[in-house]
């Protein structure tokens, strides 16, 4: 909402400058966001009339311009605007004037010709940004009259970012309300005299859209001139509402827009048929807009029409056919009342924004359409002349909004903002905004005027109170209030500590956008289950992730094609993917069953990716490229931590087409996959322009954050032994084969198995593989004699010979 | 006799001489050993006669003391130079890099977020989260947000072919928690939330901290002393403050909050930093919960806005694009 400074002083006393003025209407709710001054030192400028003009005998560019400035002699001036012409009345800054821009006007030569002023443009005297030629201004201007008492100057725009529970303040007389509470003064009431009926001009209105058009008010006026120019003061509001002044019909109305809030509509009534019939639209139905487009309309929309035609769409925009043109003697005036419900989403639907559906989805007074009728033919007679008809009226008082009392508790304001406001204040402030409150025994009973959409229950009143009151006086207090403590379970691992440890291992955390290209997943191969949005920003963006990983592989990418080689990046974040219908899915609270019709299954996840070198480069270790088993180290670490290892394996089976099928690991915990690791595919490597050295991991958050809440048992009294043996083995024996081998024969008593060495190459035989291995045995009843030791190794080695096709080194 | 002092002088002086340990050994054993002139002397004794004898005795063995002194000092000299000798030997370059030193770090927003959540943690705030996928009801209606209601149009929604969207605020968490329970409720829900709009100051996702407080006393006064507290805690500072009204449907009366914030230039300017309000009491009736007898606070705030402020970070895209060279910053 713009509007000027100046006019709004007309409608409500305000005893404070503008600064103040911005600062308490901001500090009330109505955020000032835009506050330009206008005219500010026009001193010594004046309406000045061009006599003659001749070309500057040196130069192609200037007129040598006698200007009546009302001083008697005419003024000479040297002038190079383009529109400098003799009949003009334009400003003239006189000798002696400094302009806003800092100019200070004194008689000079200009290539050898004495001028005495300068004539201006709309821009070098602050009030417009146009600085083409001249501020050409009416022909009937006061020479000699100062250029900023003909103006209305000075003054400023203001621009309120409104927000959408106040559409009364879309209208300056609404917006006069607040300011009058605000500084403790009245609306200054405007006489509201009917015009004079002077013609019979009249047509039917059916009103056929039940509740969601309950009000419809017209009038003819005859013979009016479209060749009236706009009076100058009724275009420079406009102007400085943002509006550009165009015909007599059209400003008129803006005007009234203005002043009141109310949207009104002309017809040229020589293109109407019959009676105006507001009705729903029928399906299928078209119209050709004022702006040329052809809208297609449905039965959603109210449409304003006649008997034999759609005109306009109601609160929107007026047709095209039916429009006011320079040729129209006649004008069909609207003042309506259209049920915000009725008009919210309209415009939007046919991809427009207007100043009238702004308005009426927002909520416009029902108690307007009369006053603004008679204020627009009132301006209109007298700007374009013309004979008024009958106001035509109908409506359905039955589904018009009624005002309803409310009642607000003195103990309840006091409860809710937590300060006390005197009695007498908030009487003041609900009769400032133009409320009707009566006093009872426990508060007030206040009745809003038919504008305030807002004011449905008793925190709406609460909240007028609060906000003229000043939000700044309400004290500052803690709260007092019951508490109940918050239980953080133990056995779950705090998320931040997670993340912390994987940046203790050396990653950093990254976050990404979490849409990405269809394209980038088909190059993963997640084609199945995923959700595309319905309007995504751009193709790019398109479909939630299933997986972090192929955004935080392309992270990596962005990081490599830096200088980046080593990278290492996690990110903690969810995906999401439609569930398989009656399988179980990781969801955000665990597990879940999804059934047909469920939200896809967000899933918090966890992934890590890495490339580069295993360590950072370093001056002590010969340096070493990544690889599957560093990537598996840190999962380890994080399975650790939960205390529960045994929960937890990994596959080489069933492995997704992004991982390298050779290098890549399932890892299910109880049995259940969830999460993958491994080297990225060669194929996908090197669709996406990358080494071989990429490794990733994705592992649902969930699982990992579980924890075991200890138990402790006792610490074993008698000591551990320990032999290491060396065994040569085929190269397609697992080490997790090997592992349950020997635990599988020895039982309890193996404490702990350990890998110290894996060796293939001269001395081995092709195809096997040495590994040594260190066995610590103990026994919970008594020590293990060396001869205890001796046998329970060799029943191990026996083991691993048969099933395994072991040999023990020598 | 005075041979055995003599030799013993002469013996001293070359204990005192012996510079190396090996030196030092075969003096003792020449002095002290089976042919050393310690046990000649002694042998010696069995020649006297009885009363000399004695003297004699004490004589030779205040000789050997002397000797057993010297040798045992020098020897200590020695196996010091020694001992020098070898550390200095083994010094290193205690200035280089220490190994596997390395660390990565979390998020700036992360940070940003952890931080503040653990100011509310402190103040009794539990934190809970909801579905980032939505439904109309959570995100809009049950807040007080009518179809089309042009309050929707400040949020500019992603959605689903099924109706579904993504949240465009934290605050379904409230309704999804007062669903679920009865006051007194002291919640923060952090999480992502989208809205289709992308340029330099908005990012289509991004993070905020929803946080609400309902119980049988709480009222506008508590709101504003419950954020400005918060305000000094996160940036460690008091500032200018200000409560502005504004509208969110689901609270009423609605404000935000703009602290006075110092720009580089040395100007200042009011920084919108959050919004808040009391719980609407549609919104209380909408989940089950009285509000004659329940009143609450509710507030949002963008972490990103934060963690810009808090670490001068000035354009928003940076945190999306997981340079290395601009997470290294935060490590």
């Amino acid at each position: 909402m713009k509007f000027s400074e100046n006019w709004l002083r007309e409608l409500v006393e305000v005893n404070a400058d503008r600064a103040a003025l911005a600062h308490a209407l901001t500090m009330a709710g109505l955020e000032v966001e835009e506050l330009t001054p206008l005219g500010d030192g026009l001193a010594g400028v004046v309406v000045a009339e061009i006599v003659a003009a001749e070309k500057h005998p040196q130069a192609d560019r200037l007129q040598v311009c006698k200007v009546d400035a009302g001083q008697g002699e005419p003024l000479q001036i040297v002038c190079g605007a383009p529109n400098a012409r003799v009949g003009i009345k334009v400003p003239l800054a006189t000798v002696g004037a400094t302009l806003p821009g800092g100019i200070a006007i004194k008689a000079a030569k200009l290539r050898g010709v004495e001028s005495f002023g300068m004539l201006c443009s709309a821009k070098e005297l602050g009030i417009d940004a146009d600085a083409s030629g001249l501020l050409e201004l009416p022909l009937d201007a006061p020479v000699g009259k100062p250029l900023a008492a003909y103006l209305g100057l000075p003054d400023a725009s203001f621009e309120l970012k409104l927000t959408p529970n106040r559409p009364d303040c879309l209208g300056l007389v609404g917006l006069a309300h607040d300011v009058a509470a605000l500084f403790g003064s009245h609306v200054k009431t405007v006489a509201q005299a009917a015009v004079p009926v002077s013609s019979e001009a009249r047509r039917g209105i059916r009103l056929e859209a039940g509740k969601d058009a309950p009000r419809y008010l017209g009038r003819i006026i005859e013979g009016i001139d479209l060749a009236a120019k706009t009076p100058l003061w009724l275009a420079e509001r406009l102007r400085r509402a943002g509006l550009r002044p165009i015909n007599a019909v059209v400003d008129v109305t803006n005007y009234v827009m203005l002043e009141l809030g109310q949207p009104m509509h002309a017809f040229d009534d020589d293109t109407l048929d019959g009676d105006i019939v507001v009705r729903h639209a029928h399906t299928g139905e078209t119209l050709k807009l004022l702006d040329g487009n052809e809208a297609k309309l449905d039965e959603g929309f109210v449409v304003i029409a006649d008997e034999k035609k759609a005109l306009a769409v109601a609160g929107v925009m007026g047709g095209h056919d039916s429009r006011v043109t320079d040729a129209t003697r006649n004008v069909f005036l609207e003042s309506a009342h259209f049920a915000p419900a009725a008009i919210m989403g309209r415009a939007r639907k046919l991809g427009l924004h207007t100043d009238a559906s702004h308005r009426f989805e927002r909520g416009v007074d029902p108690g307007l359409p009369r006053r603004a009728l008679e204020r627009a033919s009132e301006l209109l007679l007298a700007i374009a002349g013309g004979r008024a008809g009958p106001v035509l009226v109908a409506e359905n008082a039955a589904d018009l909004p009624q005002p309803v009392p409310l009642t607000l508790r003195r103990a309840r304001l006091k409860r809710v903002l937590g300060a006390d406001v005197a009695d007498a204040e908030v009487a003041r402030i609900f009769t400032a905004l133009g409320m009707r409150v009566e006093t009872t025994a426990d508060g007030w009973q206040v009745t809003a005027p038919s504008g305030r959409f807002d004011i449905e229950r008793e925190e709406d009143l609460i909240e007028e109170v609060a906000r003229i009151f000043g939000y700044d006086k309400i004290p500052t207090h803690s709260p007092s209030g019951a508490l109940a403590l918050a239980i953080e379970p133990e056995a779950r691992i705090n998320e931040l500590a997670l993340r912390e440890q994987l940046a203790a291992r050396g990653y950093y955390e990254a976050v990404n956008l979490s849409f990405v290209a269809a394209q980038l997943l088909s190059s993963w191969g997640f084609n199945e289950r995923v959700v595309p949005l319905a309007n995504p920003l751009s193709a790019d963006l398109a479909v939630m992730r299933p997986s972090l990983l192929p955004g935080l592989v392309e992270a990596l990418r962005h990081n490599r094609a830096r200088q980046q080689g080593r990278v290492r990046l996690f990110e903690v974040a969810r995906v999401f993917r439609h569930g398989p219908v009656g399988r179980e899915e990781p969801g955000i609270h665990g597990l879940t069953h999804p059934q047909a019709g469920d939200p896809p299954v967000e899933t918090p996840s966890l992934a890590i990716v890495a490339s580069g070198n295993a360590r950072a480069e370093q001056w002590g270790e010969p340096s070493r490229t990544l690889d599957f088993h560093d990537l598996k180290g840190d999962l380890d670490a994080l399975i650790a931590w939960g205390g529960e290892p045994e929960r937890w394996s990994i596959h080489a089976d069933e492995l997704p087409s992004w991982l390298h099928p050779g290098r890549g690991a399932r890892v299910a915990r109880d049995g259940e996959t969830v999460g993958y690791l491994g080297a990225l595919h060669p194929g996908l490597a090197r669709e996406l322009d990358l080494g071989p050295d990429v490794h990733v991991l994705e592992v649902a958050l969930e699982p990992l954050l579980a924890r075991r809440l200890p138990r402790a048992t006792a610490i074993p009294r008698f000591p551990a032994v320990r032999r290491d043996i060396a065994m040569d083995l085929p190269e397609s024996v697992s080490w997790s084969r090997i592992e349950q081998t020997v635990r599988g024969t020895l039982g309890a008593r193996l404490r702990e198995l350990r890998l110290f060495d894996r060796y293939s190459g001269k001395g081995v035989e092709a195809g096997r593989k040495s590994l040594a291995m260190g066995l610590i045995l103990q026994d919970a009843s008594r020590t293990l004699t060396d001869d205890d030791a001796d046998h329970w190794v060799r029943e191990a080695v026996n083991a691993l010979e048969q099933t395994c096709q072991g040999k023990l080194r020598g | 006799m005075e041979d055995l002092e003599r030799r013993a002088a002469q013996a001293l002086a070359a204990i005192e001489q012996a510079d190396t340990l090996d030196t030092l050994e075969s003096l003792r054993v020449g002095l002290l050993g089976k042919s050393g002139i310690v046990t000649a002397a002694l042998k010696t004794l069995g020649t006297l006669a009885p009363e000399q004898r004695k003297a004699r005795g004490a004589e030779v063995n205040r000789v050997k003391e002397r000797l057993v002194d010297a040798l045992a000092t020098r020897k200590a000299v020695l196996e010091q130079a020694e001992l020098d000798r070898r550390l200095a030997s083994e010094a290193i370059d205690i200035s280089l890099p220490g190994r596997d030193g390395e660390r990565g770090g979390i998020h700036p927003i992360t940070r940003a977020l952890e931080r503040i959540a653990s100011i509310f943690a402190r103040l009794g705030y539990q934190r809970v989260d909801g579905p980032e996928i939505e439904d109309d009801w959570h995100n809009f209606e049950a807040l007080n947000f009518p179809p089309h209601h042009p309050a929707r149009a400040m949020h500019d929604t992603f959605y689903f072919g099924d109706g579904r969207l993504l949240r465009t605020h934290t605050s379904p968490v409230q309704i999804r928690t007062m669903a679920g329970r009865q006051p007194p409720i002291r919640i923060i829900a952090p999480g992502k939330v989208y809205r289709s709009d992308s340029d330099q100051t908005h990012s289509p996702m991004f993070h905020q901290i929803e946080g609400l407080l309902v119980d049988e006393t709480s009222s506008f006064a508590d709101l504003k002393g419950t954020l400005a507290e918060f305000i000094r805690a996160f940036f460690e500072r008091d500032f200018e403050m200000r409560f502005r009204p504004s509208y969110f449907p689901f609270t009423e009366p609605s404000a935000e909050v703009d602290i006075r914030w110092e720009t580089e230039d040395g100007q200042s300017r009011w920084l919108e930093v959050l919004g808040c309000g009391m719980v609407h009491p549609n919104v209380l009736e909408n989940c089950g919960i009285d509000p004659e007898r329940y009143t609450g606070f509710a507030f949002g705030l963008g972490v990103e806005r934060f963690a810009m402020l808090r670490y001068g970070v000035s354009d928003l895209r940076a945190f999306f694009e997981n340079d290395l060279r601009f997470l290294r910053q935060f490590a």
